[in-house]
């Protein structure tokens, strides 16, 4: 156990990309933590997709042992948080643990939208923060320019900000000593009731459910048995430690300190993050202030591409559940694609991962319909009903109004590229909230409806900037608007999972462009195909997809048979990848092609 | 119980592999050879009558059939002794045909006297063109005006006269096949085949279309106008379709042909040719090396087969379906059953019906005009998963 004066805890805020996870790198080698040997790029990120996205999604915590300057030894908690708006919540409770953070902004951009939203984070946890500024090795480096920008645009002193390069290991020492010297320590009494934040968990499947916590008040140790406080469910701790990076038991962990616990505890669903875990006996009386839990605020089917997967995929989504709090799922049927499951996500980010750990460590094709968000349908008799799924739209004429939930979207972007922006915004419904300008970047904040951002927002920010802009939002709250579910026909049925929200007045476009779509999507068949859009019983853009014309074998003789019968087959292989609906074949990627829009 | 077979009856099939050129357009088994033993080939293929004529003996022989390659190159020698050991094994039909698939060259056409009196009763000409440009383009090295000649000279010497034609070409509009097409039907006697272009992986169109080189061929609406104006055209001038590609006036359809369609029985001999044949109840599919000298060694040593397989009942009431629903006349339905030992998906049965791509009558079944410009679609619709 270490006396508080010599803890420092902390976090990193940064941009994706902007070297956090680097700099993190360069502190565990600097303390000697792992040894040199050991290392790898990225020591935090433990999933492979972690890695290969170059993205943290989960918050990683190590603790670091510093000798400084001054001739002490301090113990240095870094909780490696999340850089993407989908884990924000993950940022928010991690940052409650800590007591400062360092602002890493790469010194060859700028500050990013995400570099705001984190470090307005930090300050509403009371954090002290020290700016760091990164890469300063490459060429395009301008340090004077960002500091000056950290000031104007965030408004915290940057004269002292240090320069790093966390690539060459520049300024790391400098970094550690200004943790030390700048950060406060943490507070605590150690000989008040125990309490510990619980500040993540997650499954290991040879320990069960590990529990990572920020002692308060307190001492906890091994063998004791402890309570949560939220529900009341009692657990002895039976192992006790900390990460450094990898886990290293202790006898306790005293005020200040950040470790984990193990209590027998199968699922993650057991334990609440934000929940306060005190003794069983002479516990605390009261818990500290807790967090909202986080909420999925995406929904989207995801449908065996193989019928005879569907047990597998419910395999796979439930182990996946285990240490995912903030995934949520239910079973679903669709006429059109059978078996599967409804599942919520905190945002698309996260809806990929899920579905790409689905596809790459389970082995299941995955068919994903359009994503949507949960609107209030308020029905005239006064009831409110949470819609996470067009297709369960109740009948409009028992339909009051609906209210659909909207963002405040921080969108930073070069002055060139901010037609192109203000454009984007303005066709996904969006109402300029401000528009200023950080040198030659311009910040706009847009009140957004979230339906439009889910599906391809990113994406086309992206391609208009060329990548230059940089994105965050937050939610703030539900508005009633003239909402209705649009439906898609093929052959005169209508797809379920093709069934859509959207505003009255861009009805007609939508569905029309959905119906170009899918015109190109779907193949030809033997006869023709009316593609429409209809909203209620309305038609109100339709397509059509003739018939195929010609398709035969010009020569078949006595030794073509086999090899004919086999692209047959082949043909036949290929039809059967395809969804049936009704008399048609729809293939797998139509249903989320569908919705893109190009314009 | 009598044999699927016999419904169609059996014919021999006999593969020469040399051209004097490649054509681009060709997937053939064909090979251009400066120097070719015809009397090695002739014991070869001797050999292999004799094997097959120990396997299935006895047979009423309604077809004999030698296609290539260039079988217009063999000697007449090697024909007649091909022919004399076929019929000195087999008991032949009243009306056996005999049918050799000619270049219409003015080289070949000196030959034709020879086939005949080695017993060839029936070519069939590749004209492909009836332009000196395309034929160019197509690779051929002839002119119209020496295949017209050798036409009229096979006239004089064969009672049946076929020639082939190849449209859908580069750069062919529909008004140019229409007047192509009406001078070939007042040439032809009785019988033409007027195949679309067909672009195969691994020929030289094949390659020169994937590197996006082979320009101005038809998009499939234009190729389904040609297809049309085809039946329209040969109809009004009495040459009804009796299959996808095939024109007659009734009574002289290739009766070779017509024993793949009907799915009878067949010896293939050389190299890669394919055959069916019902051994003891079951019918196998056998195939031979496609390279001329390893088949012809193969056939002098062991026997010129290099697979036997055995075709279960689903393989082989596909393959009836999928060759007799090219045929006008269409398919018995019982028969199919039979094979399969379960009937037509009944299903598909419908909605095809439904949407006009096939017709019933009876136990019979048959492509409408619109399914059979989609037949690929068709029979997929049949095949089990």
């Amino acid at each position: 156990m270490t006396d508080l004066s010599h803890i420092r805890n902390f976090s990193i805020v940064a941009h994706i990309d902007h070297g956090k996870s680097t700099l993190a790198d360069r502190l565990i080698q600097e303390t000697k933590t792992v040894a040199d040997r050991d290392m790898k790029e990225q020591m935090l990120d433990a999933m492979d997709i972690e890695r290969e996205r170059g993205i943290t999604i989960k918050a990683n915590t190590v603790r670091l042992e510093y000798e400084a300057d001054d001739g002490e030894t301090y113990i240095l908690n870094l909780i490696d948080t999340p850089g993407h708006v989908d884990f924000a919540y993950e940022v928010s409770r991690s940052m409650r643990a800590v007591e400062g953070s360092l602002l890493v902004v790469d010194s060859t951009q700028g500050v990013e939208a995400q570099t705001l939203a984190n470090v307005y984070q930090a300050i509403d946890a009371d954090h002290e923060i020290v700016p760091v500024l990164n890469k300063i090795d490459l060429p395009a480096s301008d340090c004077d320019r960002v500091a000056e920008q950290i000031e104007d645009v965030i408004g915290i002193d940057a004269s002292g900000a240090i320069r790093v390069s966390a690539k060459t290991g520049e300024g790391i020492h400098e970094t550690l000593e200004a943790i030390v010297r700048d950060l406060p320590a943490p507070k605590g009494d150690r000989d008040a009731p125990l309490k510990a934040m619980l500040v993540d968990s997650w499954y290991d499947a040879y320990l069960g459910v590990i529990v990572l916590v920020r002692i308060m008040d307190g001492v906890l140790k091994k063998g004791e048995r402890v309570r949560m406080m939220s529900n009341n469910t009692v657990h002895q701790v039976d192992r006790i430690g900390v990460f450094r990076p990898g886990m290293v038991p202790v006898d306790q962990l005293g005020p200040g300190e950040i470790g984990f616990i193990t209590a027998s505890i199968k699922q993650v669903r057991d334990t609440r993050v934000g929940d306060t875990i005190t003794h069983e006996k002479k516990g605390a009386e009261t818990p500290l202030p807790g967090f909202n839990p986080s909420v999925p605020v995406v929904f989207c089917g995801l449908f065996p591409v193989d019928s005879a997967e569907f047990e597998d995929l419910r395999d796979a989504i439930e182990k996946l559940a285990l240490n995912d709090a903030s995934f949520s799922f239910e079973m679903e049927t669709s006429a059109a694609l059978g078996f599967g499951f409804r599942c919520g996500f905190l945002g698309l980010l996260h809806l990929e991962v899920i579905r790409d750990r689905i596809e790459r460590e389970y082995d299941i094709d995955l068919i994903t319909t359009a994503p949507s968000v949960i609107y209030h349908v308020y029905m005239k008799d006064g009831e409110m009903i949470e819609l996470h799924n067009p297709a369960d739209m109740p009948d409009m004429s028992k339909v009051d109004h609906l209210e659909e939930p909207r963002i405040k979207a921080t969108i930073l972007v070069p002055d060139e590229f901010l037609g192109d922006v203000l454009k984007l915004c303005q066709d996904r419904r969006g109402i300029q909230l401000d528009l200023t300008y950080a040198g030659s970047r311009a910040m706009v904040v847009y009140d957004l409806p979230l339906n439009e951002v889910v599906f391809d927002f990113y994406d086309r920010l992206k391609s208009v900037t060329k990548g230059y802009a940089s994105f965050d939002y937050q939610m703030t709250g539900y508005r009633e608007d003239n909402l209705v579910k649009m439906q898609i026909l093929v052959n005169d049925e209508p797809v379920d999972a093709l069934s859509t929200m959207v505003h009255r007045d861009r009805a007609e476009m939508r569905g029309r462009a959905m119906c170009e779509k899918l015109k190109e999507l779907i193949p030809r068949h033997m006869f023709k195909i009316p593609i429409q859009a209809a909203i209620g019983g309305k038609v109100i853009a339709r397509e059509t997809l003739s018939a195929l014309r010609k398709d035969v074998t010009a020569k078949c003789y006595g030794g073509d048979a086999t090899r004919k019968k086999k692209l047959l087959e082949k043909q036949k292989a290929g039809k059967k990848k395809m969804r049936q609906f009704g008399k048609v074949d729809i293939p797998q990627e139509a249903f989320i092609s569908a919705l893109k829009m190009d314009g | 119980m009598a044999e699927d077979w016999q419904e169609s009856g059996f014919g021999i099939y006999v593969h020469w592999p040399f051209c004097t050129s490649k054509c681009p357009y060709c997937d053939f088994n064909s090979h251009v050879a400066a120097e070719i033993d015809q009397s090695r080939w002739v014991r070869a293929y001797l050999h292999e009558i004799d094997r097959y004529a120990e396997e299935v003996p006895g047979r009423v022989l309604t077809s004999v059939f030698f296609g290539g390659g260039t079988p217009s190159l063999m000697a007449p020698e090697t024909v007649a002794a091909v022919i004399e050991r076929i019929r000195h094994h087999w008991p032949a039909a009243n009306d056996l045909e005999i049918t050799l698939e000619a270049n219409p060259g003015s080289v070949e056409a000196g030959r034709f006297r020879g086939y005949a009196d080695a017993g060839v009763n029936r070519v069939s000409m590749g004209f492909q063109a009836l332009n000196d440009a395309d034929l160019k383009r197509l690779g051929r090295l002839h002119t119209v005006k020496e295949a017209l000649a050798a036409f009229d000279i096979a006239r004089s010497q064969f009672d049946r006269v076929s020639f082939d034609l190849i449209y859908a070409r580069q750069d062919q509009s529909l008004a140019d096949w229409q007047a192509e097409l009406s001078q070939a039907v007042s040439l032809a006697i009785d019988h033409l085949s007027l195949y679309q272009l067909t672009i195969e992986a691994g020929t030289a169109f094949g390659d020169r279309y994937d590197a996006g080189k082979l320009r101005g061929l038809p998009d499939d609406d234009l190729a389904a106008d040609m297809y049309q104006a085809t039946q329209e055209i040969c109809g009004e001038a009495g040459f009804e379709a009796y299959e996808v590609s095939n024109h007659a006036k009734p009574g002289a359809e290739s009766r070779h042909n017509l024993i793949y369609w009907r799915y009878g029985d067949y010896v293939g001999i050389g190299p890669g040719a394919h055959g069916r044949l019902t051994i003891s109840g079951q019918r196998y599919a056998t195939e031979t090396p496609l390279a001329p000298q390893v088949w012809l060694n193969q056939a002098e040593e062991t026997g010129g087969e290099s697979l036997r397989r055995a075709l279960s009942r689903r393989d082989q009431a596909e393959e009836f379906l999928m060759m007799g629903l090219r045929l006008t006349e269409g398919l018995d339905m019982r028969r199919f059953e039979r094979l399969a030992g379960e009937p037509l998906d009944r299903r598909a049965l419908a909605h095809l019906e439904d949407i006009g791509m096939i017709a019933r009558d009876g136990h019979r079944m048959r492509v409408t005009n619109a399914g059979r410009m989609v037949l690929n679609a068709v029979i997929t619709e049949f095949l089990a998963g």
